[in-house]
């Protein structure tokens, strides 16, 4: 499973959201302009409300920009989802009336694969996702996290090319997601996707990532973006080298005020 | 969603358009135009024939509203102040509200008699349980904070039950009476087609038998007309009491 | 529920009494009743409600004080209906009765299924016609029967499209509220994996929600019943309804009371394998 595409380019990049009713228009994002290389992990931290999650559905095709470009592999995006994308989002997107088998295997059948090659592809994914043994099991049947890989896994076997995350662990609790974050980078490496993932812990962001974008309080623009020049083999034992310390302070230094900011405008 | 003005002027138009459609399709020997209906209608108005229909229909209607009011509330409240009963009955009252009432006509018609208390008993026995259900929910919902704070105030239990428990419960009370008094009509109406010798469903079982098809197509849109009413009527009610609450 | 208990075993403490159980006990009392089942209190008086009324009722009707004409005793109800099974004499009507909830709960499942996504999808509409939805079921929907009966004549398909009429507005109403709850992550995976409207219907939103819909099927089938027995009551040209009607008027309180009783049964079994259904899918879906 690899991937050699997934250049991001993003080019002054606004949105705003129309008012209606007596309601004002909200900007919500930008100007935003970044590039994001092949195969490069990116966080977005920022402060509760400031355009993050609007910047993955303007990436990822599901909302339209009101201005700027964006485009991937040279091809732009505009309103509509493009190929190879994939997507975690926070809330449980595991499809509660099939079992574990059924939802990874879902995207594959949907684009007509034959059966041999699906179940291939699933019992790999499982394998790799550590689900091997609920292949029968419902997600009703299985913990919070167990139900993030299986949407993970969902997404994995479809090989995207860019994986959007917006903020996939927050629903777990602490160790959870100090695992699943080595998880995720055994699964960066392994499929060659550029991931952009979304997170309001600063110190996941640190440990995961090659370089993390410090977004201000809305509408949000990229105030900072620090590189962490982390070896591509990392995994979560990078908190004990030297500079996690002063990479974390960095970023709190700067979303600091940003949060401040945002309480007093929200 | 709050319907706007001109959504509801378009329910109107669009009502109208469809029943002009059907007209157009199905013929006059099946269906009258809406011109011809309400033309119908205000002739019938005006008939006292009519009249007598509807007050018969009415005095079923609300002797069956009192009754249904009455033991649904009181057997209600009686059983969301006992717990033990209260859960004995629960399953027992959801069987009966679910229960087709369309199962129990023939014996009631053989208990009360073609007539009157028929049509009474049809209705009472809709509009019954969800009033019963719904009260005894509501009894029962009371936030248990609210009886210590009484006990507190060492309040005697009369008083408690006047001045907090049924001011608590009331929203939800009148929310199974507002459903289960549109029950009753449905069940008075329903009588009424069955067997009865007076009222608006048996006038129009009349019209039905001699194939008078604009006198079926005005008093099926009269009898339209007052059931919504009445349910608008009760929606306002209940609305102005939240606002209350 | 529980297996037998030997009355030995009231006098140990909890942690015994629960050995060997696979589950946990809830408010059970201790009865010294010798081998009764163990049901829990309420269950017990419940149990015994229902069998007192179904005795009083014999009761009060063998003794005379209901009076023949009027009702005959729970016990020859049974009698009757059992005489009915065993000569088959109505299995015409029977199957005809079946047939049609049959029909109109699934028209009325399906109908109310498609205008209900259309509906959603195209929220002015909605907005314009929710009035006459939310006051459906407070007209009496019955009074156009007359007009149903001239359009379609004095079969089946009359009473077929009541029952439909009857059961698709709460069909359309609970797709509506279900397509409404459908968790946001589960519709925007739809989008993000490309599936055109038309799949992402079908494949993701319709089932995501399901709790909704099987609400909306449980009472589509509960009108269908009622709209198409009350029909047959009203035509009486077949079905169980019409024998009802028939027995009623020739005072044939037997057959009256039999047919009546099957009604009430097979309305209990419809609703029984219903809710079975349901908290099969609870359970595997999980309490949503």
């Amino acid at each position: 499973m690899h991937s050699t595409c997934g250049h991001i380019s993003i080019r002054d990049v606004t949105k705003v959201f129309d008012g209606h009713k007596g309601h004002p228009a909200i900007h919500a994002l930008g100007p935003v302009s970044l590039d994001i290389a092949r195969g490069e992990f990116f966080s977005v931290v920022g402060p509760s409300g400031c355009g993050k999650s609007t910047l993955l559905e303007v990436l990822s095709g599901l909302g339209k920009a009101t201005a700027g470009t964006i485009e991937i592999d040279g091809t732009p995006v505009a309103g509509a989802v493009p190929d190879g994308i994939g997507a975690v989002f926070q809330q449980d997107a595991s499809f509660f009336w099939l079992n574990v088998w059924d939802n990874v295997a879902f995207g594959l059948r949907r684009l007509g694969m034959e059966s041999a090659e699906v179940a291939h592809r699933v019992d790999n994914a499982l394998a790799f996702m550590g689900l091997g043994g609920f292949a029968k099991a419902y997600p009703a049947q299985l913990s919070g996290g167990m139900r993030q890989r299986v949407c993970i896994a969902r997404t994995l076997v479809l090989e995207p090319r860019v994986l959007l995350l917006d903020e996939p662990f927050g629903a777990l609790d602490q160790q959870t997601r100090l695992l699943m974050g080595d998880e995720l980078l055994r699964l960066w490496r392994e499929t060659g996707a550029t991931v952009i993932l979304i997170t309001h812990a600063l110190d996941e962001a640190a440990m995961l990532s090659d370089r993390v974008g410090v977004m201000s309080a809305r509408p949000g623009r990229f105030i900072d973006v620090v590189t962490t020049d982390w070896p591509a083999t990392r995994d979560s034992r990078v908190v004990s080298d030297g500079r996690f310390g002063s990479i974390t302070s960095r970023l709190w230094a700067t979303l600091r005020e940003e949060s401040l900011r945002a309480i007093g405008t929200s | 969603m709050k319907s706007n003005k001109l959504d509801q002027v378009l329910l109107v138009i669009a009502i109208f358009a469809v029943w002009q459609l059907l007209y157009v399709a199905a013929g006059p020997n099946v269906i009258s135009s809406p011109a011809r209906t309400l033309t119908r209608a205000l002739e019938l108005l005006q008939t006292s024939n009519f009249w007598v229909n509807a007050a018969s229909t009415g005095i079923a209607f609300g002797t069956a509203s009192v009754l249904s009011i009455a033991g649904g509330v009181v057997v209600g409240l009686w059983l969301g102040l006992r717990q033990f009963a209260g859960d004995v009955a629960d399953p027992i009252l959801g069987a009966l509200y679910s229960l087709p009432k369309i199962t129990l006509y023939p014996i009631i018609l053989l208990i009360f008699g073609l007539g009157l208390s028929a049509k009474v008993a049809f209705g009472a026995i809709h509009g019954f349980f969800p009033i019963a259900i719904f009260t005894m929910g509501a009894v029962r919902n009371v936030a248990p904070v609210y009886y210590r704070t009484a006990r507190v105030m060492r309040l005697p239990p009369t008083v408690t039950l006047a001045t907090i428990m049924v001011p608590a419960a009331l929203p939800e009370i009148l929310a199974g009476v507002r459903i289960g008094l549109a029950l009753t009509l449905l069940g008075t109406l329903i009588g009424e087609l069955f067997a009865s010798t007076s009222g608006l469903g048996f006038a129009l079982i009349r019209a039905t038998d001699i194939h008078a098809v604009p006198d079926i197509t005005a008093i099926t849109f009269l009898i339209f007309l007052f059931a919504a009413s009445v349910n608008s009527f009760l929606h306002a009610i209940e609305r102005r009491t939240l606002h209350n609450a | 529920m529980e297996g037998h208990r030997r009355p030995i075993e009231l006098s140990q403490t909890s942690h015994n009494e629960n050995k060997g159980r696979r589950h946990a006990r809830f408010d059970t009392d201790r009865n010294p009743m010798i081998g009764w089942p163990h049901l829990s209190k309420t269950s017990r008086a419940r149990a015994m409600i229902l069998i007192g009324a179904v005795l009083a009722l014999e009761l009060l009707c063998r003794s005379g004080i209901i009076d023949r004409v009027t009702m005959i005793p729970p016990s020859e109800m049974f009698a009757a209906l059992w005489q009915i099974i065993r000569t088959g004499r109505f299995n015409q009507d029977i199957l005809f009765t079946t047939y049609n909830i049959a029909a109109a709960s699934l028209l009325a499942i399906a109908a109310g299924v498609l205008l209900g996504a259309a509906l959603h999808a195209w929220p002015r509409a909605r907005n314009v016609v929710s009035p006459l939805l939310s006051a459906y079921y407070a007209v009496p929907t019955f009074v156009f029967y007359p007009l149903l009966v001239i359009a379609f004549g004095t079969g089946r398909l009359a009473l077929i499209v009541m029952g439909t009429l009857f059961g698709v507005v709460a069909m359309m109403v609970n797709t509506m509220l279900g397509l409404d709850h459908v968790p946001p992550a589960i519709a925007k995976t739809g989008a993000i994996m490309r599936l055109d409207p038309i799949r992402r219907l079908f494949l993701i939103r319709l089932p995501a929600a399901a709790p909704h819909l099987i609400t909306g099927i449980k009472l589509a089938v509960a009108y269908g019943v009622i709209g198409i027995v009350a029909g047959e009551f009203i035509l009486a040209t077949a079905g169980i309804g019409k024998r009802v009607s028939l027995a009623y008027d020739n005072f044939d309180n037997k057959t009256m009371y039999g047919m009546l009783l099957m009604l009430l049964i097979g309305v209990m079994c419809i609703n029984g394998l219903l809710t079975i259904w349901e908290k099969r899918l609870h359970r595997r879906f999980g309490q949503r």
